[in-house]
């Protein structure tokens, strides 16, 4: 009976399908690549293959990836997910370093500034923070435990980021909230202090990003989410400062056969000064491109850049500050090429940097497969495959799309199911009490 | 109103037993009703009509978390006829008649009990929907649910997680009062506040000078029952101080 009740903040597992995920080295230096369980990282630098070592004494990651990400510096890497691990690798060899066990599934994480914590949030909405030791040495350090800072009650986490000044840590959640907490000193005391709420979605936030003022060197926040919408926040104050409506476009009202209720924000990448803020939206097969001017704070959508002769829709978006290539991918942990592997196809779009709208026209295009830095090699690796089929890719599509629905859509009981699941619970013990 | 027999004749009042609902609440099931996007849209003229024709830009000072059927907002709006008050109750019938409690005191009480109202929502996840950062004064929290058993500690309405937020909305100098029937529940709430970086005890002199300490045990529905039955009950009461 009481297990019923935890449920409620969970769902349903057999639905869910874990979309592929991308992150990109902050000098370019490597691209990492989480589809499923699996891990895969390319060397751009050398234009070949990594292969991951695992020394921490522990498995690698046995299901399904939810998150991953580089340090600001590029130094180190976390990959966490379904399998309640938390995994810590160098990136200089590639090995992990430390995994840290989660009670209960992790669904985002997030390296400090500094390098000195990793955090990461479970399914039931607490936020962990670890100390990462050693990490410059080439010795293992032990598996450490992770003590909890703070907790969003019982919402699931959808993202995590430390502001790039490093002062705070902000966390959305499928509840419409965004938590820009303090980060102390002392993490294991806890992260008490609420610096701001930023509240204004409608739906479920999926994705945040950081752009920067040129000028003032003030950061500010981007959020999208499930209702449609990219929102720009003073994150210190919590005032919403812009929103765009992506659906109110006219740029996707054209397109045939695209379902409203399907426009959810699935992520978002950010040049470092906001000029173009590229969007994955849930089944656009393509990408848009927003435009950010921080000194009259208004967003406005630049274009979309459709994805030529093929169904790409991107689940996830990454970028070097330092180059001007937006890398992205599509995939899901269900799909499955001949091989077995799961499958993922893999994008760049060149001439995503700073600049004005005018000549992102005439830049801003998708390489083609062959001009792909490590072209073959970089897309046997990350894709699982060097190429891939038309059938397989819209196929793909399809399942990206109910794969982001079950993801991101909060699962509704039928009204009649609610009563029974509510009647076979604590009614009984109430009775007695009374 | 009359012809209502959901509400006494004479008093104009809901009759308590047509209000009645599940004693307890799974904070954690997701319901349906309307969450104020953030604290600028709650909608201060459905609620404080008549003060909001006087002063449009009053704000809500007090928050009673899981008022039950409300009666220690009804002893506190002519104590404090110039702070705004909410009761937030998670029982949708609990609400109501709350509700027409409080209507039916204004008709019969001319120009009074227009400082209080109450709304129908999950206090645990939506606090920061209702109040911006420093605006409360008071937070009450009076014979909240226990939730015995040990892995249902995280549904309490004090937790050490919940009271960051609790230290969000409270003002500096802002107050927290908590009483319980239930001892290990008030160590507990004793115990969470202790260790909380951002709030202090108050001293004994300080309770004592304090008016509301007073009504904690007497005013609400819950707390007469307690005293009706000769039980004991723990108090604690806290100040959100500034942190270093
Ligand atoms: C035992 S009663 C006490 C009521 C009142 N404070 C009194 O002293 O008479 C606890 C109340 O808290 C409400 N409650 C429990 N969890 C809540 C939540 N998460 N949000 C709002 N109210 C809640 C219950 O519905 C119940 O009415």
């Amino acid at each position: 009976m009481e297990e019923t009740n935890m449920d409620d903040c969970e769902h349903n597992r057999e639905s869910e399908v874990a979309p592929a995920l991308i992150a990109v080295h902050p000098t370019q230096k490597s691209v990492a690549v989480a589809v499923g369980s699996n891990l895969r990282v390319f060397n751009l630098q050398e234009g070949c293959s990594v292969s991951l070592v695992d020394n921490s004494g522990v498995h690698m990651h046995k299901d399904s990836i939810r998150a991953i990400q580089y340090g600001a510096e590029g130094k180190l890497f976390v990959s966490a997910g379904d399998d309640k691990l938390v995994k810590i690798w160098v990136t200089d060899s590639w090995r992990c370093i430390s995994s840290v066990s989660s009670e209960k599934r992790v669904t985002a994480v997030a390296i400090s500034n500094d390098g000195r914590f990793v955090s990461f949030a479970d399914k039931f909405g607490v936020i962990y923070a670890v100390e990462i030791e050693g990490s410059h040495e080439n010795q293992s350090v032990p598996n450490k435990k992770a003590v909890p800072i703070l907790a969003h009650y019982c919402s699931i986490i959808t993202s995590l980021e430390f502001s790039p000044d490093g002062r705070y840590i902000i966390s959305a959640d499928r509840d419409f909230k965004i938590r820009v907490s303090v980060f102390p000193e002392k993490p294991s005391d806890g992260a008490h202090e609420i610096q701001s709420f930023c509240l204004g979605h409608s739906e479920f936030v999926s994705c945040l990003a950081f752009i920067c003022n040129q000028d003032s060197q003030q950061w500010y926040l981007l959020s999208g989410g499930g209702d449609s919408t990219v929102r720009l926040w003073d994150f210190t104050c919590g005032s919403l400062l812009d929103t765009c409506h992506v659906g109110e476009t006219g740029l996707l009202q054209s397109k045939e056969g695209i379902d409203d209720r399907l426009l959810a924000v699935t992520d978002l990448c950010a040049t470092p000064w906001g000029s173009l803020i590229a969007v994955a939206i849930q089944s656009l097969a393509g990408v848009m491109l927003l435009s950010c001017n921080l000194s009259a704070k208004s967003l406005h959508v630049a274009r979309v850049v459709p994805i030529p002769g093929e169904t790409f829709i991107p689940t996830s978006l990454a970028a070097a500050s330092s180059s001007n290539q937006l890398w992205m991918v599509m995939g899901a942990s269900t799909l499955c090429t001949s091989h077995s592997a799961p499958l993922a196809c893999v994008k760049v779009l060149n001439g995503f940097c700073e600049s004005n709208q005018d000549s992102v026209e005439h830049e801003a295009r998708v390489l083609e497969d062959k001009d792909l830095p490590g072209s073959e090699q970089l897309l046997q690796t990350l894709q699982g495959s060097s190429f891939i089929e038309k059938d397989a890719l819209s196929a793909a599509a399809e399942a990206v799309k109910t794969a982001m629905c079950n993801l991101l859509i909060k699962k509704q009981y039928p009204s009649e199911n609610r009563e029974f699941r509510k009647r076979g619970r604590n009614d009984k013990r109430v009775d007695k009490k009374k | 109103m009359g012809e209502n027999h959901t509400h006494n004749k004479k008093t104009g009042l809901p009759r308590k037993r047509f209000y009645r609902a599940r004693a307890h609440s799974n904070p954690l099931s997701d319901s349906h009703f309307p969450i104020p996007i953030s604290p600028c849209e709650v909608d201060y003229s459905l609620h404080y009509p008549e003060v909001v024709k006087v002063d449009p830009c009053k704000r809500i000072e007090f928050a009673d978390v899981g008022c039950g059927f409300g009666g220690l907002l009804i002893a506190l709006a002519p104590l404090f006829p110039d702070n705004l008050m909410i009761g937030m109750e998670l029982r949708d019938k609990v609400t109501e008649y709350v509700k027409e409690r409080i209507l039916g005191l204004r008709t019969t009480n001319s120009g009074q009990y227009q400082n209080i109202s109450v709304v129908r929502t999950n206090s645990m996840k939506y606090i920061p929907n209702y109040f911006e950062k420093g605006q409360l004064k008071k937070m009450f929290f009076l014979f909240p649910d226990p939730h015995f058993k040990e892995k249902n500690h995280r549904r309490r309405v004090i937790s050490p997680f919940l009271l960051d937020e609790y230290a969000y909305v409270l003002a500096v100098g802002g107050i927290i009062y908590t009483i319980t029937d239930v001892e290990e529940l008030g160590e507990w709430m004793k115990s969470c506040l202790e260790e909380h970086p951002m709030f202090e005890a108050l001293t004994s002199e300080e309770l004592e000078a304090d008016q509301v300490v007073k009504l904690l045990s007497a005013a609400t529905e819950e707390g007469q029952k307690v005293a009706r039955n000769g039980g004991q009950t723990f108090r604690a009461v806290f100040r959100r101080i500034v942190t270093h």
